[in-house]
């Protein structure tokens, strides 16, 4: 007999072990699915640990909801979150049948568990301060051929899984040394593209660069923005033109108060009503 | 409460996995009910150890579990290799053989 804290505890997790179970029959995401498994696993866990087994409640929790449950919803991933089934039966009868089966089978083995004595049970009462132990005691004396087996099972299991997701590379790698020589033979462009702003007056994203002749460049503008018609004519700047003219170096954009700024209608921007101290500020 | 409860629920647990088998499409899930009748098996394996006070019994279950670990490794390769010939998860549709 249990305690009957052991008992409180069973008829609380049972039932719902059993509805959580039901989730993986009647779930239709398969990710609904897995975390109801989750759950009866963890709960399971709980019971293991209540069935005096603390070892095996302890590697129920790794083993089972850390790593297998976790590679179920690493597939689910793969394969995609929303891979519902098929309502279309190809055998037919076939749920039908499987009810019946099911149900059949619950009511076999129920009544047969239900005509079956069990006597009262002995518990580990012996055993339970010194689990791990105990066990490691039975499976590395009575039970190591076994072991021996697991071990070479699992290293199996892991080469069959690392052989059959294997796929052959039907093409040859594409390396940078590839695409560059191909940028070569084909005579497109080597460098990166100029950035939007460089030498304009601002440096938004949608003011192109300004070559060395002060005329706007196309391709220093995203391609989208392009399209969309968002670019702006490349600001010129008056000074520059005069200096230039006068043949005379221009100084660095930031050291200029720019004239223009404030009656452009770019300038419209909350940004630039606010503060009008200085340019530098404003590029920022 | 009798120990016997712990096989009821064991019973219970290994039909809805067994039930899942049968009516389920997707593979993933028909895995799942697997592994829910191996947990189910687990318990039973655990309840009785208890009742018999032998320890054995919880060795056959952390046996079950690395074999189930071997099991899901490579049974969901086998899922993710379908998937990606095929493009598909459900366990009707692995009709190669047919006609």
């Amino acid at each position: 007999m249990t305690s009957p804290a052991e008992a409180v505890l069973f008829w609380c997790l049972a039932p719902l072990m059993v509805l959580a179970s039901l989730g993986l029959l009647f779930a239709r995401k398969a990710v609904h699915a897995t975390m109801s498994v989750v759950f009866v696993m963890i709960c399971l866990a709980v019971l293991y640990i209540a069935n005096e087994a603390p070892f095996l409640g302890i590697a129920q929790v790794v083993v089972y909801t850390g790593a297998i449950m976790m590679l179920f919803l690493f597939v689910i991933m793969l394969v995609g979150v929303d891979a519902s089934d098929s309502l279309v039966e190809t055998i037919r009868g076939q749920r039908y049948l499987g009810w019946m089966i099911g149900v059949g089978l619950t009511i076999v083995l129920l009544t047969f568990l239900a005509r079956v004595s069990f006597d009262q049970g002995i518990g580990h009462s012996a055993t339970v301060d010194q689990n791990p132990t105990a066990i490691a005691r039975t499976l590395l004396g009575n039970y190591v051929f076994p072991l021996e087996l697991v071990g070479i099972l699992l290293v199996t299991a892991a080469l069959a899984a690392l052989t059959m997701t294997h796929q052959r590379r039907l093409h040859p790698r594409v390396s940078q040394k590839d695409l560059a020589d191909a940028r070569v033979a084909h005579g497109r462009r080597l460098t990166p593209l100029p950035s939007p702003g460089v030498f304009a007056g601002r440096n938004a994203m949608d003011v192109p660069a300004l070559d060395p002749d002060g005329n706007p460049v196309e391709s220093s503008v995203s391609r989208v923005l392009r399209a969309r018609g968002q670019d702006q004519v490349a600001f010129v700047d008056p000074d520059i033109v005069q200096l230039t003219e006068a043949g005379e170096s221009a100084p660095a954009t930031w050291n200029r108060v720019n004239a223009n700024t404030e009656s452009a209608p770019e300038a419209a921007a909350p940004n630039d009503s606010v503060d009008k101290s200085t340019p530098e500020e404003q590029e920022k | 409460m009798e120990y016997s409860n712990y096989l009821y629920l064991a019973v219970l647990l290994f039909c809805v996995g067994a039930a899942t088998v049968l009516l389920r499409r997707n593979a993933i899930i028909v895995f799942m009910g697997i592994e829910l009748m191996l947990n189910a098996a687990n318990l039973a394996f655990v309840t009785f150890s208890r009742m018999h006070g032998d320890i054995t019994g919880q060795v056959v279950a952390f046996f079950v579990m690395t074999v189930a670990a071997a099991e899901v490794v490579v049974g969901l390769a086998i899922i993710v290799s379908i998937y990606r010939s095929r493009r598909t998860v459900s366990v009707d549709d692995v009709s190669l053989l047919k006609n």
